[in-house]
């Protein structure tokens, strides 16, 4: 009989490995302390329901993207190995990801190798204009998905690797959907995300999308040639990034004027020093 | 809506679960989802259902149970309550702050029936 409530539940059973194990008792005077979760719409009850006396809880305890997380640790380890700074670029549809990329590879010419990874939903137009710059490129196309996760990414690596054009010691560049909600979640197996607000947005934006501005490790705000035609509060903008990412790097540039762009050039020599030393250490 | 593919993970966790157990069927999906974790809980829990069609788990109640946010906070040098991310320590009012839990988005258990399924 329940010790809780009185009722005739049956066994609870554990099964994360195999072994039946007693559900912990949730008294609801007296929780347990190191509960790592709260009940916020009643206590699961499964084992009072009448008619469940075979039923078995099943422990689980599993992070819903632990496949995910998985498979980004194991892209990060792969990257890592081959000396590979690995970026994963987050915005809005519009914030000009693409024409950023073009205009990085192009200023970044011989420094070191890039390859890009493509993510739309529809079309291979992005890479195509990637491939244009001489960077070799590869397009996913998410179909209905709104974010990459890191199989695709996997799979990404293996046909640039299959076409010998997977770099080495150089900078693999991942152009996420444009979507400032999903692709916050998705780990890749990237160093860093990051995030692109253009000046033509709204300054307000990291409040409003707090969970991409805080997955990030640098904000570029692009498209500053734009300034004098615009009401846009930069000061504003990236003190609302760093409410939501505290001390957040920010590099103000415009791919027409070049402003900005050798900050942004000296940030990814700079990882990629990091990540080509490392296997050496 | 990456709310789709998170449930299309839950439900194979939960599947593949269940069929190693020797389950006949899922009646209940527990799950723990953080008040900051990067999810609508509601879209997750519909679309749970949706996903579970046809599955072990068709039918099966869902249940969410929401973690509270929990932030370090650098200035007052404690953890605090953090009700969303963007928000001010309820303490100093800064922003200085680390989310340390309520992020998370977990399976933490199903109830099955045993048995061969139906």
């Amino acid at each position: 009989m329940c010790v809780t409530c009185g009722c005739g539940g049956g066994e609870a059973h554990i099964d994360g490995h195999g072994m039946r194990y007693a559900r912990p008792r949730r008294a609801v005077a007296t929780p347990p302390a190191a509960a790592s979760f709260r009940p916020a719409h009643g206590t699961l009850d499964a084992r009072h329901a009448p008619g469940t006396s075979e039923a078995q809880i099943l422990r689980i305890e599993q992070d819903i993207l632990s496949d995910n997380d998985t498979q980004a640790n194991a892209n990060r380890s792969r990257f890592l190995a081959r000396g590979l700074f690995v970026l994963n670029f987050v915005s809005s549809p519009g914030s000009g990801k693409t024409t950023l990329l073009v205009d990085t590879i192009r200023r970044w010419g011989t420094r070191s190798p890039v390859a890009v990874v493509e993510g739309d939903q529809q079309t291979a137009f992005d890479a195509e204009r990637i491939r244009a710059t001489g960077a070799a490129a590869v397009q996913i196309n998410t179909g209905k998905g709104c974010h990459l996760d890191a199989h695709m990414v996997a799979q990404a690596a293996d046909q640039l690797a299959e076409q010998a054009q997977l770099p080495s010691d150089g900078l693999l560049l991942i152009e996420n959907v444009g979507n400032l909600v999903c692709p916050a979640a998705f780990d890749l197996g990237e160093a860093h995300k990051v995030v692109i607000l253009s000046v033509t947005e709204g300054e307000d934006k990291p409040l409003k999308y707090p969970d991409m501005f805080r997955a990030a490790d640098l904000l570029l705000i692009s498209k500053i040639d734009l300034l004098p035609h615009l009401d846009f509060d930069v000061d504003l903008a990236v003190r609302y990034a760093r409410q939501v990412r505290p001390d957040l790097p920010v590099i103000q540039l415009s791919t027409r004027s070049g402003e900005g762009c050798e900050a942004w050039l000296d940030w990814l020599a700079a990882g990629v020093a990091a990540v080509t030393k490392a296997p050496a250490a | 809506m990456h709310e789709l593919s998170l449930a299309e993970r839950v439900i194979g966790i939960v599947e593949g679960a269940a069929r190693k157990a020797g389950a006949r069927r899922v009646t209940r999906i527990a799950l723990a989802i953080g008040a900051l974790a990067h999810v609508e809980a509601e879209t997750l829990q519909y679309c749970c259902e949706v996903v579970s069609r046809g599955t072990l788990a068709e039918g099966a109640r869902i249940e969410v149970e929401r973690t509270p946010g929990r932030a370090w906070c650098e200035t007052c040098l404690a953890e605090v309550d953090l009700e969303q991310v963007g928000m001010p320590c309820t303490t100093c009012g800064g922003f200085r702050l680390k989310v340390t839990d309520g992020d998370q988005m977990r399976v933490v258990d199903v109830v099955i029936e045993p048995g061969a399924p139906a």
